[in-house]
């Protein structure tokens, strides 16, 4: 059996080996050819996080995090894979499945026979994920599901989704196999980035499921199963973004480093050597966050999901400035797609906005300070006001 | 500290109200009353499990049996007397 630092040492490989050189590539086919995917499953990537039992890596939290950093530096779109499959809908499933669930899935998910992705988006629906529209009404001992969902990464290959639907205000989780009949999957193209993510419209016509596909309990769709999800999925964004932020960072130094202007190279200029330290920094910064509630998720600390928003709020920040500012150093060189940089540019800003806006992490992070840090002793006395 | 002490700080650590004196009460419903945010739900079922060592199941998973200090002190009396049986 692998260790853990063997198997991150064969992640670190695989991704410089079989990943990095081809990242655009793929994005040119806007897909992940079939014979990486099967490498990836092969060498259990997929299953990274589950038990040994179900044929899982088993890996820690932080092992995991160093595992996705780098995939995420190799190919934003094969880490966004890992992301929804393993994540989200592996994370949820292994929390809240009965065992007769976890028996049907996490084997097949753990070998890669089988992708799974997330659909909760919609149409009308993005940060507000309780107004879910799409439904579910209950009959004949099933349910009956319809609706479309949109932006389901991967989901234009997945084999399962794990779909948040409502009844009249009540949301619960379904595991939808695709070859259920009313199921069909429409691709979506025009995109900024995730060009190879195989991103795509799920649309729910009548489809039946039975009992035993409703994941955890019926009205938990959101409290407990969209909740745990996108928290896992949050994790798993904020090392994806150290991952893009330190490849910027590598593909300014070096470039900096190659390119000559006035007779010495770019990085010796204090203005290009400002714009590394910063970059360095702040990646440092980043990635001790991540880290960080990867060690606290380990221990179920109470404050876990708090610091993940935490990371994955800064790091997301932080590649979109580096990789803004890998442009800034590549120059014209920087908006060209034969340079990398180009593309994290793209990458780094989806961070921002998948599985939790900034805008909307932002008061959950200032209630969690509020809570946190308020020290009743040091309140300002009311005179102070006059 | 005993297990309603213990619930009862963690869920006042957690309130999303700003009143200084707001002490919660055996039979306040935490999310109806607004106290808490929508998150908090599984950040309490993390706690009591991580706290009191038991596994939840999904048929306890109502939120009805986290709605209130008493029924979350029933539900984990429940679950780690059913711990102790063989």
């Amino acid at each position: 059996m692998r260790s853990a630092a063997e198997i991150i040492q064969e992640a670190e490989r695989f991704a410089y080996e079989e990943l990095r050189p081809y990242a655009s590539s793929f994005e040119e086919q806007g897909a992940i050819p079939t014979e990486v995917l099967r490498k990836l499953a092969e060498r259990g990537f997929l299953g990274a996080t589950l038990p040994s039992a179900y044929g899982g890596l088993q890996l820690t939290p932080v092992e995991y995090g160093q595992l996705l950093e780098y995939m995420g530096k190799a190919c934003n779109s094969i880490r966004e894979l890992m992301t929804v499959h393993t994540s989200l809908v592996g994370e949820a499933l292994l929390r809240f499945g009965t065992e007769a669930q976890k028996e049907q899935w996490l084997p097949k998910l753990a070998a890669g026979h089988v992708l799974a992705s997330f659909a909760l988006t919609e149409p009308n629906v993005g940060s507000d994920a309780r107004a879910v529209e799409t439904s579910y009404r209950q009959e004949d001992g099933g349910y009956i599901l319809n609706g479309t969902k949109k932006w389901i990464t991967f989901g234009g290959i997945a084999d399962v989704y794990l779909v948040i639907a409502s009844h009249h205000g009540t949301t619960t989780a379904f595991l939808v196999e695709r070859s259920l009949k009313g199921v069909s999957v429409r691709p979506m193209g025009g995109l900024l980035a995730g060009k190879a993510s195989h991103l795509a419209e799920l649309q729910l016509e009548n489809v039946r499921v039975s009992a035993g596909n409703v994941l955890g309990p019926v009205g938990g769709g959101f409290d407990y199963i969209g909740s745990t999800a996108l928290d896992h999925g949050r994790y798993a964004i904020a090392w994806g973004s150290v991952a893009i932020a330190q490849e910027a960072l590598e593909t300014m130094i070096s470039y900096a480093r190659h390119r000559k202007q006035g007779g010495k190279s770019i990085c010796e200029y204090d203005a290009i050597q400002a714009i590394i330290a910063e970059g360095i920094s702040q990646i440092h910064a980043a990635r001790s966050l991540c880290i960080q509630a990867g060690t606290m998720r380990t221990a179920h600390h109470a404050h876990a999901l708090s610091e993940t928003m935490i990371a994955k709020y800064f790091a997301s920040k932080v590649a979109m400035k580096v990789a803004t500012d890998a442009i800034q150093v590549l120059g014209a060189n920087g908006l060209s797609n034969q340079f990398p940089a180009e593309r994290l540019f793209r990458e780094a800003k989806v961070m921002e906005i998948i599985e939790g806006t900034t805008q909307v992490l932002q008061p959950m992070i200032a209630m969690h300070g509020l809570r946190a840090y308020y020290k009743p002793a040091v309140s300002i006395p009311s005179e102070s006001f006059a | 500290m005993d297990r309603y002490e213990i619930v009862k700080n963690f869920i006042q650590q957690n309130l999303i109200i700003f009143e200084e004196d707001v002490e919660i009460q055996a039979d306040d419903n935490i999310f109806a009353l607004g106290f808490v945010n929508s998150l908090f739900a599984m950040q309490l079922l993390q706690f009591i499990e991580r706290e009191f060592a038991i596994t939840v199941d999904n048929e306890d998973l109502e939120i009805a049996n986290f709605s209130t200090l008493n029924k979350i002190i029933s539900l984990i009396d429940k679950k780690t007397q059913s711990r102790v049986q063989p």
